[in-house]
This record gives structure tokens, C-alpha cells and sequence, in this order.
């Protein structure tokens, strides 16, 4: 009970809490590294651009997920739900006569709403968030591909491309857009009384109901803002590709979960954050743009991608466990 | 005491990190002997016996089990070495049955060749009927643990501690949950037990019961080992004296004061599935109204029920005079100044991966932060003011709940509904795990606060809290609401016989 650190044998000893909490930042120094030495390419100017920009559009989806996996949920459908959105927008921003805020709002619309779709399934319907999220996913994918038959909807206004392809100040508009998500929504989390429910919920659902907050607004909103960044990332994607086609949001999902489970956000809830997930989906990016710099075959993507998530996981609980039992003693 | 300790600890260190857990304890215990270990909250004694039993290591000091010095690695050493543990917090597997429970891990095995793997229920059902037998309990051993009652979890408990030829029984906190009569029942078992030779280590915060089942005392405070001494030679105040380091003058401080407005009215409600049959209570601002029962009584869905926590099939509930719509949220009671402290505080008190700031604000973050912005300076200044008032060890508010020692914990809870400046609290088992004097704290506490004109609805299953802190006390027994006593004619004797339903009050309710 005094509050003195232990005064008897203390010896030399690693704070692995303190080790845990950084261990990001050195796997990413590490990455860097070993990418500079093997690859000549790597740290120029254009490619570090580069990569941060491919960076931005997945950590704005994995902000989104960050949010609900906080709250001991999941939401599959985000790379469906991007490609539908993408596809709405386009599809508005190709009407005569209609402003363009008007198709970008209807695409990042479309996002949020079926967002709270998937919230109103897992809190009011009370589905499990992965049979829920599952289903979403092959319904948007599927819409999306009903409604192109195989068309591609392309060739947009320049000002509304600016935002996929633009500069600001020499920043890609991408990046400044992410980090304007992430402020936004590094207030929700730390600074307003809903990031509170969302940790708490998260952590543990039954006290926090008991403690008055109301369980189902507040997943709700966290499947909405998942909705709500697959839809903004939609409508980037689509102005830096100057089209929307049906494969829009393939092979999302996987480097998006992977990068938040680098990020150290437990899948149990309650624990981890949206910052930890910038620097994983960056790690992710790195490994994926390595991967090509090296000349691999981009069909070792997926089985590594995979393996990071599994390894990660592991890493992480261990990790988690170790940093505990250092408290605990041992 | 003569022969050869069981165990002797000599030395023994334990930090964490911001705390010096145990700071040079010495203890030791002889076979037959029960010796009760007491200290208050955060005085080290879960951790002096997770370090006997393995499942912390000292920094430093010595161990010796029956003369041999040994080091004791892991849980299973411990029990390799006749050393078994009773949780504070139970660590049965809910979903298994009692004989399962006692043999997790253990199962005998079939004998026939080829089925070697099998689990031998048959015999493994025997061998636990044997044993709960040969401990005098009737226990189920087909019955499933989490349809058992707290007490019988109990039972299932020493059963698994005896069942690997222990020698040393170690139980912290057993009778936080138990009421009287199961008490006595555990009591008679330890007798038994310490009749075998066996000897028990005891932690308990019910100092009374130090004389009935203790040989010998120990107390630790703050980490530190302050002496050991026969029972037979020390009084309840000389233990809070030791414990606290000064005397506390009363337990149960309370003013009595002229009761004001209806708070509480609770008309007729029944539910099938809480069990619940045409309850009638009320509560006035200023009142501290008991709420005794046996467990099982149906006092926790009561408190429930009115804080809309579970549903009720019919009845009304009243608020401050304004009736309450039909199965309620707790959000929207919260939001009327209702507050109720759960008995049950890891799994529905506290999220305990959150830090302790982030527990303690829980309940009243639309009062705190009504523009829905949190306020770092705002919030740290209740934390730390809670952390202050209610004397929680730790060593900052972002410490997460899961390590501070379980009385602690308890505080935190309480903390998290003090904040949310409620009207009408429902205590369910308030001091439960707290030490002396800290309970009397509580108890201060509940008093001031009626003071200031809340209302308090009390549940406890400890009577003497009960007759200490009610103005009015109402008796239940299998889900009614069988007598309301008020204090000058509340006695032990007359309550219990209306709690085992043995006896009609005076305003039978059906
Ligand atoms: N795993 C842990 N990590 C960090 N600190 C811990 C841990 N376990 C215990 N402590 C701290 O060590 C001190 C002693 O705790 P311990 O659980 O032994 O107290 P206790 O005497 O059993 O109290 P109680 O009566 O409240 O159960 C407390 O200050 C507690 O916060
Ligand atoms: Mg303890």
C-alpha cells in the first residue's frame, strides 16, 4: 500500500508494460529499416508518398472498424459496403444538373446508412456483429454488382478528383482527409462522453448497462461510423480512380482487420485504439509495398496478410499476458 | 504451538509495480490449527497466499513446507506439495458439474485398455460422493455449478481443496457470501477438516468470527507483518486496533432522524421469472430501510426489478412520487436519481480491463459532462476526490480496476455510484469484502448521505449491519415481502424466523 517502488531486491528489470505499449513503433522502425537497407527505392520521396497515400484510404476504413471492434464486435462488410457507396455516389455525380457535394454526400450517405443498418441488426435485432456484417457484405457486394452489369461507371469532374488526387500545400488530399477523420474521430474517443460508452461497452457490456448508458445507441453509432468511413473511403477511391466498378472495394477487408490487430485493439473489446491502428495499417502498407518493390508475386499477399493477422493476434495476447504478469509478479 | 509447521514462511517480499504488496511477512501454521489472517483492504493478504499457493513468486524469503525448504513454482507444485487454495473470487467452471468441478483435470480414467482416454464418470461420480459424504454436505454431484447456490458452490470448493490430499486448506474470504446458517455450516467443516489434521489458513473481514473458528490470528497492515497472537488473547477491538493502527469507536454511526418524502414505492410486483410474489415496500428521503433475507430470498431481482434491470410481469413502482413506466432502463433510472450498487461487482459492477477514473465516472457521465465533452480536469478532480473519500489503494486513477485487491474494488464501485449524486441508492451487499474500517466508512457515509436527504434501500446479509444502519427493516422469504419491523423491535432472533419463513409478520403482504 505505500507508494514506493519495490525497495527490496528491485535489480535490473524490463517495465514490459511499458515495452508492450511501444512495441509498435519499434516494429515499425525495424520494418523501415530492413526496407531502406534491401530496397534502394524505398526511401525516396515519391514512394514514402506513395504508400502514405494507399495508407490513408485503408486507415480511414480501419478507423471505422477500430470503433466497433472496441466494442467487441466486428463489421465484415466494410469492402462491400465501400464498393456499393462508391457506386451510389458515382452514379448521383453522374446526373445532369446535380451539384457535386450532392453525390459525394450520397455516396458517404449511403455508407452510413447502411451502417446503421448493421448497428440496428447487432444492438436492436441483437444478431451477432459476424453473422450480421457477414450477410451485409454479400448483399452490397451483390447490389453492386446487379446494378453495373458489368459496367463501369468512369470519367468525373476534375474538382470532384481533386480530392483523390489533389494536393494541398504538397499533401495529398487523401492525407489530409485521413488525418482530419482521425482528429475527429480521436476526440469522439478520448475527449466526449460517447467514447466513454464505447470503451465501456466494449469492456464490459453488462456493467455499463447497469451504469445507465444505453448499450444500444451506442453500438449503433459505432456500426454507423464504420458505415459512414467505408462510404467517404468509397468516394475517395472513386475520385482517385476516376471510376467505380464492382471491384472497387475487393480485398479491403483483410489488410484493413490486419491492420488494427497490429494496432493493438483486442478483439475481446475494451481495449486498444484508433492510434495504434494508424501505425499498423502503415506497417501493412509497407509490408504489401515491399512485397512488391521485391518482386514477389502479388499472390503471397494474402497468405501473408493472413499469417500477420494470426501471428499478430498471438503476439498481441502474449504480449497483453506478459506486460499483466509482470503486475501480477512472476 | 509444538511439532512441525506445515508451513513456514520466513521474509517474504512482494512488489508491484507502485506497491509494496509485502514488505518483510513472516507466517507459519500448524496441522489442525485454523489461523485467521487479517488486514485491511490492500494489506497483502490475497497476495501472501497466492504466494503460498504458487500463484505469485515472492521477490524474496523463504518457504518451508514441513521442514524442507522448497520453491514453489506454480500452482500445481503447490498442490504436489499438499497446498490448496479457495479463491476469493470462485473458480468453478459454471457450465460443468459439481463431480466435474472437483476433478477438473483430474478425471479418473477408464481401465479398459483402448478406452484408457475415456473419462470413468461412473467412478468419478462415486469418488465425489464419497467425499461430499465424508464432508457431511448433500450436494448434487450431478447438479450443474451455476444452478448451485452460493453456499453449495462452497461445498464443491473444500470438496475439490480436500480431494488432492491437501494438508493445507487455504480460504480467502469464504463467508463474504454466505448468510448465517451457511456459515455455520462451513464452520462445522473447517472443524471437521482441522479434526483430520488439517490445517486451514482463514482471511476474513467478519472479525466475530475470528474466535469462533480461529486458533490463531495473524494481522498484516499495509504489507507489513504486525503480530500474531492466541484468539483466546485478543478482544474484536484490539484486532481493529492492530488492523487500522487505532481504535474505531462505532461500526454503525447513525443519526435518526424524522423520515421526509416517499422516495420508493414498490405496489404489488410479481414477476415469474425473478420469482418475485406481490412485494410492498416503501422507502421515505432520510431512511436507511433494511432489506434481510436468506439467499435465494429473492432480495437481489427485487433490486433489480425496481432499477429496471429485469422485468416484472405486474405491480407499480413509484418514484419520488411520480409513477415509473413498466419495465424500465436502468438508463432512464439512473436519470432520476436511482443508483444501485450490485452485489455481484466483477461482472456487473466494474469493467475491469478499464482504468479505475474510467470506472468511477461510468454512472454519471451525462451529469458530469452534460455538453457530452469530457473535461480531463473535471473528471480527475472526482476521481481523485473519490479516491481520497473512500481511501482507495492505488497508486493513480488510471490503474486498471483488475489489480487493485478486491476490497478496493469494492470501493471503486461504490465511488462510481457517489459520483452520480443519486437520490434513492439500492445497496445490494454494500460492505461485502471490506475491512473494518472501511466498513464503518461505508457505513458513515450511508448515513451522511441520508443526512443530505437520500433514501436508502439496503440489502445485507449480515445482520448485524442490517439492525446497526435500518431505521425500518423488512424481512423476505422465497420472493415476498413477509414482515416490515421497524428498528425499536428489530431483533436477530425475530428476523431470522421471519427470513426462514418460520413465523407471519405483522403486514403479511398477500
Ligand atoms: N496483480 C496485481 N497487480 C498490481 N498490484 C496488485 C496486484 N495484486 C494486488 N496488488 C496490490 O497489492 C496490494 C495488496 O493486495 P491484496 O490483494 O493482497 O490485498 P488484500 O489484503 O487481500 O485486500 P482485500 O481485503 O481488499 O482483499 C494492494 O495494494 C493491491 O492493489
Ligand atoms: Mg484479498
Amino acid at each position: 500500500m505505500q507508494e514506493t517502488a519495490a525497495k527490496k531486491p528491485a535489480g535490473l528489470r524490463l517495465d514490459l508494460s511499458f515495452v508492450y505499449r511501444f512495441s509498435r513503433i519499434f516494429v515499425l522502425a525495424l520494418l523501415v529499416t530492413f526496407m531502406a537497407l534491401v530496397t534502394p527505392n524505398f526511401l525516396t520521396g515519391t514512394n514514402t508518398i506513395n504508400i502514405l497515400r494507399q495508407a490513408s484510404l485503408s486507415a480511414i476504413l480501419a478507423l471505422g472498424e477500430t470503433i466497433v471492434i472496441l466494442t467487441a464486435g466486428i463489421d465484415l462488410s466494410i469492402g462491400a459496403v465501400l464498393t456499393m457507396s462508391g457506386i451510389v455516389g458515382a452514379t448521383v455525380l453522374k446526373m445532369d444538373g446535380v451539384p457535386l457535394w450532392v453525390g459525394v454526400l450520397a455516396g458517404v450517405g449511403c455508407g452510413a446508412l447502411v451502417g446503421l443498418l448493421n448497428g440496428l441488426m447487432v444492438a436492436v435485432v441483437r444478431l451477432p456483429a459476424f453473422i450480421a456484417t457477414y450477410g451485409t457484405m454479400w448483399i452490397a457486394q451483390g447490389l453492386a454488382v446487379v446494378f453495373l452489369r458489368g459496367y463501369i461507371i468512369y470519367d468525373f469532374d476534375k474538382r470532384f478528383r481533386f480530392i483523390g488526387t489533389g494536393y494541398f500545400l504538397d499533401i495529398p488530399m487523401p492525407i489530409i482527409i485521413m488525418a482530419l477523420v482521425f482528429g475527429v474521430f480521436w476526440f469522439i474517443m478520448h475527449k466526449s462522453t460517447l467514447g466513454r460508452s464505447l470503451y465501456a461497452v466494449g469492456a464490459r457490456q453488462e456493467t455499463a448497462r447497469l451504469s445507465g448508458i444505453n448499450i444500444q445507441r451506442t453500438l449503433i453509432l459505432a456500426y454507423t461510423f464504420s458505415g459512414l468511413c467505408a462510404g467517404l473511403a468509397g468516394m475517395l477511391f472513386v475520385a482517385r480512380l476516376n471510376a467505380a466498378e464492382a471491384g472497387l472495394g475487393d480485398s479491403l477487408l483483410l489488410p484493413v482487420i490486419a491492420g488494427v490487430v497490429l494496432g493493438g485493439t483486442s478483439l475481446f473489446g475494451g481495449e486498444g485504439g484508433i492510434s495504434g491502428t494508424v501505425i499498423g495499417v502503415i506497417i501493412m502498407m509497407i509490408i504489401i509495398n515491399g512485397m512488391n518493390l521485391l518482386g514477389i508475386n502479388s499472390v503471397w499477399q494474402g497468405p501473408v496478410q493472413g499469417a500477420i493477422i494470426i501471428i499478430a493476434v498471438i503476439l498481441d495476447q502474449w504480449g497483453r499476458r506478459a506486460a499483466a504478469r509482470q503486475q501480477v509478479g512472476g | 504451538m509444538t511439532g512441525v509447521p506445515l508451513i513456514a514462511a520466513r521474509g517474504i517480499y512482494k512488489a508491484f509495480p507502485g506497491v509494496q504488496a509485502l514488505d518483510n511477512v513472516d507466517f507459519d501454521l500448524y496441522p489442525g490449527e485454523a489461523h485467521v489472517l487479517i488486514g485491511e483492504n490492500g494489506a497483502g493478504k490475497s497476495t501472501l497466499m497466492k504466494i503460498l499457493a504458487g500463484a505469485y513468486h515472492p521477490d524474496a524469503g523463504t518457504i518451508e513446507v514441513q521442514g524442507n525448504e522448497v520453491k514453489i513454482q506454480n500452482p500445481r507444485e503447490a498442490h504436489s506439495l499438499g497446498i490448496s487454495i479457495i479463491y476469493q473470487e470462485y473458480n468453478l467452471v459454471p457450465f460443468l458439474n459439481v463431480a466435474q468441478n472437483i476433478y477438473l483435470g483430474r478425471a479418473p480414467r477408464r481401465q479398459t485398455p483402448l478406452l484408457g482416454a475415456l473419462v470413468d464418470h461412473k467412478k468419478m461420480h462415486a469418488d465425489a460422493e464419497t467425499l461430499l459424504r465424508s464432508l457431511n454436505t448433500d450436494v448434487d454431484t450431478h447438479a450443474t455449478v451455476k444452478f448451485l447456490g452460493v453456499a453449495q458452490q462452497q461445498m464443491c470448493e473444500v470438496a475439490k481443496a480436500v480431494s488432492v490430499n491437501a494438508r493445507v486448506i487455504i480460504m480467502d474470504e469464504p463467508t463474504a457470501a454466505l448468510t448465517s446458517r451457511e456459515i455455520e455450516q462451513l464452520f462445522n467443516l473447517i472443524r471437521l477438516l482441522k479434526s483430520k489434521g488439517i490445517g486451514i489458513v482463514y482471511i476474513s473481514h467478519r472479525l466475530n468470527e475470528v474466535h469462533e473458528i480461529g486458533d490463531r490470528v495473524t494481522v498484516l497492515r499495509d504489507g507489513r507483518y504486525i503480530d500474531t497472537k492466541q484468539v483466546s488473547e485478543v478482544t474484536v477491538d484490539d484486532m481493529i486496533s492492530m488492523m487500522v493502527g487505532r481504535s474505531i469507536e462505532n461500526l454503525y454511526p447513525r443519526n435518526y432522524r424524522e423520515p421526509g418524502e416517499m422516495a420508493l414505492r414498490v405496489t404489488g410486483l410479481s414477476s415469474q421469472a425473478l420469482r418475485l410474489r406481490h412485494v410492498n415496500l416503501n422507502v421515505r428521503c432520510g431512511e436507511i430501510v433494511g432489506l434481510a433475507g436468506l439467499v435465494g430470498a429473492g432480495r437481489t431481482e427485487l433490486a433489480k426489478a425496481i432499477f429496471g434491470a429485469a422485468p416484472y410481469d405486474s405491480g407499480a413502482v413509484e418514484i419520488f412520487g411520480q409513477p415509473i413506466e413498466k419495465n424500465n432502463s436502468p438508463a432512464k433510472m439512473v436519470r432520476r436519481g436511482v443508483g444501485l450498487i450490485p452485489e455481484d461487482r466483477k461482472s456487473e459492477g466494474l469493467a475491469l480491463i478499464l482504468s479505475v477514473a474510467e470506472n468511477v465516472v461510468m454512472a454519471s457521465l451525462e451529469r458530469l459532462f452534460p455538453r457530452s465533452f469530457v473535461s480531463g480536469k473535471k473528471e480527475a478532480s472526482v476521481v481523485d476526490g473519490a479516491i481520497k473519500d473512500l481511501a482507495i489503494a492505488t497508486p493513480s486513477g488510471k490503474r486498471q480496476v483488475q489489480f487493485l485487491s478486491g476490497g478496493n474494488q469494492q470501493k471503486v464501485v461504490l465511488a462510481k455510484w457517489l459520483a452520480t449524486n443519486s437520490r434513492l441508492f439500492i445497496f445490494d451487499e454494500p460492505t461485502r469484502g471490506i475491512d473494518v474500517g472501511a466498513k464503518a466508512e461505508v457505513h458513515s457515509l450511508m448515513d451522511r448521505l441520508v443526512a443530505q436527504g437520500a433514501a436508502v434501500l439496503m440489502i445485507s446479509s449480515e445482520l448485524p449491519e442490517i439492525l446497526g444502519m435500518s431505521d425500518r427493516v423488512y424481512a423476505m422469504h422465497e420472493g415476498r415481502v413477509v414482515a416490515e419491523v421497524p428498528r425499536a423491535e428489530a431483533t436477530q432472533e425475530r428476523l431470522l424466523a421471519y427470513m426462514m419463513g418460520q413465523e407471519n409478520g405483522n403486514t403479511r403482504n398477500n
